[in-house]
């Protein structure tokens, strides 16, 4: 059995990381050339990788299902990237980023990783900029930042509301810089379907060719696995249609361990469900809350008479109104860690007062900082005593330079013009903290085998923070990962390439055929869109923004019901070789409904309440926090890192003690 | 609401296609269109028959995966939008929908729906780059100011999501506008200066062995770019492309 080593470093928090860049072996120039390294995914995290390893001179070969590496998801991120610059002079400190980072996180991260994050987080911006990513600039040319959720310094660096495409076309064109020098070979629309191990290291991958579907084999001397996450288990999510957690658990089949699978965030503000034809949820960023504040009727009668379109949420007064989140946390009000304001969302409607049909819906609504932003406006061109019309005219032009693309992207989905009428939001899956576990260089329990950016568990605990995500993967990316796989490859400088005409290779290559096999020949009754829907269905309502046991339990014997079913009725139209979309999409939910199960089950070993990880049996008894989440740090602050044998519900747990030395544990309070 | 979708249906990238009828009934007005097409394939594999291929991934009209050349426009009706932000309330009950894949030389067809746009790819690897090593040690993002305008104008150019409804819908089948957006982004930063001269050289003429046509400032591209980029950035790219050949 593996045992769980983290490797941190020794030494004090703040030298960990430099003290071990002095240290640890490196490969000559020269020898890189002959090193070959396997990238799958490239978004923030694949991306970066890829392009700073050819820059480096290794030889990677870059694997993305689409086609092209810039449409990764990572394109959809929206509000901004956190880094500890402290150009707003407001306090700011990579010790102030770490500290937020693991208390947002509720203490559930790895503090040295967490910190040696912080630490990279400026570098992350100086790259960026030097690759001409369009940051928001002030008026005097430097550098505009914006606040985010859970913390009370501004350090969110943002392009619009598109940071995420801008960050990800900034690693894009440094991979077609590479590309072009044939340091890396692209395969766009392929997909990885299994990891090869030799002698017990990650040796290549079998990988499918979507447009002609080719079985592939190609290896390498490292492989890394930066495939993001797997919020599609929901099968409603902000995730694209295509995200899937394929890669991650096949080389948790082979050995590498699955980490605090039960920790999602549900984030609170998306454009809420509108029927059951839906494929997907859309979010509107969470940099909107800077500005949007959220309310729900106090009245009963005020909601009901809304959701029978009798009265329009304008025209209900300030006093009945219910600003929820300002009245129950005072001190971070609109600006509360997702978590926090995701089940506050849920418990208003639960209560009775969501806003629209289906009951699950609340209002985000910019009045306030309109009519703030026109006043401001109005001043500053001079006019000191603005019309209200001036007022609202001058106000909703700052709103559209700031959230622009997003109230169009509202407006386009939802046909209501969010400049005069509230916004409806309501929480969605959007990230997964749970995921591969890795040790401090990013290496899994598979030697040679790395994980990196939203797909690993590493940094952002049980619940990540706004913004925290793009810092992350670049982090992992451009900055972390480089250095820790040369340490591990300069062990391989001898080795040469390695053969694909081995035994190993052809049992991969077996498997990997009969499975896509069987999808073809089942023929059965139904389609793979039905059983991700019931197993979406489970998820949300057993495994979703509050848990108990009895639910958990039901949910694992139900998961597997559909699991049984799915083997038994799945049709799959098309067949092997030719470009066949369904059958992409029963691998992906073939493995969703493994992943799924040991979701549940880390949900109900976990008999606590820490971050996106809510249960019912474990809050607050009595006093001010009565009803909040209630962590148990005596028994639950380990990672659990789960190892696969067979059945998801064989799996075995291993503890990895979570230890703070430089951080007091505290209850979360944003009151 | 019913309707009927002419679709062009073509097995593979070497077989002849053509347009196939289908019906559809209680369409919503609130579904997207793509989950309109999510209907009638479910329909389709409930029938044994083969569900009609085609591009889409983020679903919220960013990562320009999504196509098709709906009633003949890129992304359908409405403006501002990728096809996956369409919304069925833009048809009424009755209508009949064409809907076809992006067409252009230097774009085949790949299965149904679906384009094979390498080409765009190529492009971006011949010079839509700034050569900076990562390195830990780049200077400071504050040490050179840009003036907000310009940052703001490079950040308009950069939003191209690279789908290539500028190309379907051009009648020369130019790639002007996404080689333009790119070169613009950097001309307009001090970071893309270096390296100016050689990336619009290079860039255009991937452009013109793509086979991609010239531009007749007819301005299609603009009115259906799903993210209104500008045609000045046309105007920029050409003043580029003169001062590097002079």
């Amino acid at each position: 059995m593996v045992k769980l080593d983290s490797k941190v470093p020794k030494g004090k928090l703040a030298d960990k990381w430099t003290d071990y860049k002095n240290h640890i072996d490196l490969v000559n120039p020269a020898n890189k050339r002959n090193i070959d390294i396997i990238v799958i995914g490239t978004g923030l995290a694949g991306g970066a990788a890829a392009a700073t390893l050819a820059e480096l001179g290794y030889n990677v070969k870059a694997f993305c299902y689409q086609d092209s590496p810039r449409r990764a998801h990572s394109i959809a991120a929206q509000g901004g990237i956190n880094a500890a610059k402290n150009y707003m002079g407001d306090g700011d400190s990579d010790y102030r980023l770490f500290y937020d980072t693991v208390k947002g996180g509720d203490y559930r991260s790895r503090e040295a990783n967490v910190y040696r994050l912080a630490e990279v987080s400026g570098n992350i911006i100086d790259q960026c900029v030097a690759q001409g990513v369009p940051f928001a600039r002030d008026y005097g040319g430097l550098l505009d930042n914006r606040s985010f959720g859970g913390v009370l310094v501004s350090r969110t660096f943002y392009a619009k509301g598109q940071t995420g495409q801008q960050l990800l076309l900034g690693a894009y064109s440094a991979m077609n810089r590479q590309i072009a020098r044939g340091k890396i070979t692209m395969y766009n629309r392929h997909e990885m379907l299994d990891v090869v191990k030799i002698d017990g290291k990650a040796r290549g991958i079998i990988a499918r060719n979507l447009l002609t579907g080719k079985i592939e084999r190609h290896s390498a001397h490292a492989v890394v696995i930066a495939s993001g996450g797997y919020g599609n288990v929901y099968f409603l999510s902000t995730n694209a249609m295509g995200s899937n957690t394929t890669a991650a658990w096949k080389i948790h089949k082979k050995g590498a361990y699955f980490a605090n699978p039960c920790y999602t965030q549900i984030h609170p503000t998306c454009i809420p469900r509108s029927g059951d034809y839906q494929s997907k949820l859309t979010l509107m960023s969470e940099s909107l809350r800077n500005d949007g504040r959220i309310w729900v009727p106090k009245h009963k009668e005020d909601v009901t008479a809304i959701r029978e379109g009798k009265l329009k949420p304008t025209q209900i007064t300030e006093e009945n109104r219910d600003y929820y989140l300002e009245r129950r946390y005072p001190a971070f009000g609109n600006l509360v860690p997702r978590d926090v304001a995701s089940r506050a969302a849920k418990e208003r409607c639960d209560a009775g007062f969501g806003v629209n049909k289906t009951g699950e819906a609340v209002y985000l609504d910019f009045k306030s900082a309109i009519q703030r932003y026109g006043k401001e406006q109005a001043l500053l061109h001079g006019n000191q005593s603005p019309s209200k019309e001036e007022i609202l005219k001058l106000g909703e032009a700052i709103i559209e330079a700031k959230y622009g693309n997003l109230f169009q992207m509202y407006e386009k989905i939802v046909a209501e013009n969010p400049y005069k009428t509230p916004m409806m939001i309501y929480p969605a899956t959007h990230y997964t903290m749970g995921g591969v576990w890795v040790d401090y260089n990013l290496m899994t329990t598979v030697p040679g085998l790395y994980c990196i950016g939203e797909a690993n568990f590493s940094d952002h605990g049980a619940n990540r923070l706004g913004a925290s995500a793009l810092m992350q993967g670049l982090a992992d990316g451009y900055f972390v990962l480089p250095y820790t796989i040369g340490d591990y490859l300069s062990d391989d400088i001898r080795t040469g390439e390695i053969a694909t005409d081995t035994i190993e290779f052809e049992e991969a290559e077996k498997e990997v055929k009969e499975r896509l096999e069987f999808f073809i020949n089942n023929k059965g009754t139904h389609s793979v869109d039905y059983f991700h829907k019931k197993l979406g269905s489970v998820m949300w309502s057993k495994v979703g923004m509050a848990r108990n046991e009895k639910h958990l339990k039901e949910a694992i014997a139900e998961i597997k019901e559909i699991r049984e079913d799915f083997w038994k009725n799945v049709k799959v139209t098309g067949s092997l070789n030719e470009f066949n979309q369904e059958l992409e999409k029963a691998g992906r939910v073939a493995d969703f409904l493994e992943l799924g199960e040991l979701f549940a089950l880390d949900a109900l070993h976990r008999n606590e309440s820490c971050g996106g990880h809510f249960r019912e049996e474990s809050v607050e008894k009595e006093g001010p926090q009565k009803g909040e989440a209630l962590r148990n740090d005596k028994d639950y602050t380990y990672v659990a890192a789960w190892e696969y044998k067979g059945e998801p519900s064989d799996a075995v747990l291993h503890k990895e003690q979570l230890e703070f030395k430089d951080i007091e544990l505290k209850t979360r309070s944003y009151k | 609401m019913n309707l009927t979708l002419k679709i062009w249906r073509q097995k593979g990238p070497n077989d002849k296609g053509q347009m196939v009828d289908y019906k559809v009934t209680d369409i919503s007005e609130h579904m997207s269109f793509l989950e309109m097409i999510d209907v009638l394939n479910e329909q389709l594999v409930e029938k044994d028959k083969e569900p009609v291929a085609f591009d889409h991934d983020c679903r919220e009209g960013i990562c320009g995966m999504c196509s098709m050349y709906i009633n003949g426009e890129a992304h359908g009706p409405d403006r501002g939008i990728t096809t996956c932000q369409l919304h069925m309330r833009s048809f009424k009950n009755g209508d009949t929908i064409t809907i076809e894949p992006f067409r252009a030389a230097s774009f085949p067809v790949i299965k149904d729906l679906v384009v094979d746009r390498m080409a765009f790819e190529r492009i971006q690897q011949a010079g839509g780059f700034i050569s900076v090593n990562t390195s830990g040690n780049t200077q400071d993002a504050n040490a050179i100011p840009i003036s907000k305008h310009a940052a703001d104008q490079a950040m308009d150019a950069a939003t191209c999501i690279g789908c290539g409804a500028c190309v379907a819908t051009c009648k020369n089948s130019s790639a002007m506008l996404f080689v333009a957006a790119k070169v613009s982004q950097y001309a307009l930063l001090p970071q893309g200066q270096v390296e100016a001269t050689d990336r619009v050289l290079n860039m255009v003429k991937q452009m013109d062995d793509e086979g991609f046509g010239n531009c007749t400032n007819t301005a299609a591209c603009e009115v259906e770019c799903p993210k209104g980029i500008s045609l000045e950035n046309i105007a920029r790219m050409n003043r580029e492309f003169l001062k590097a050949s002079l």
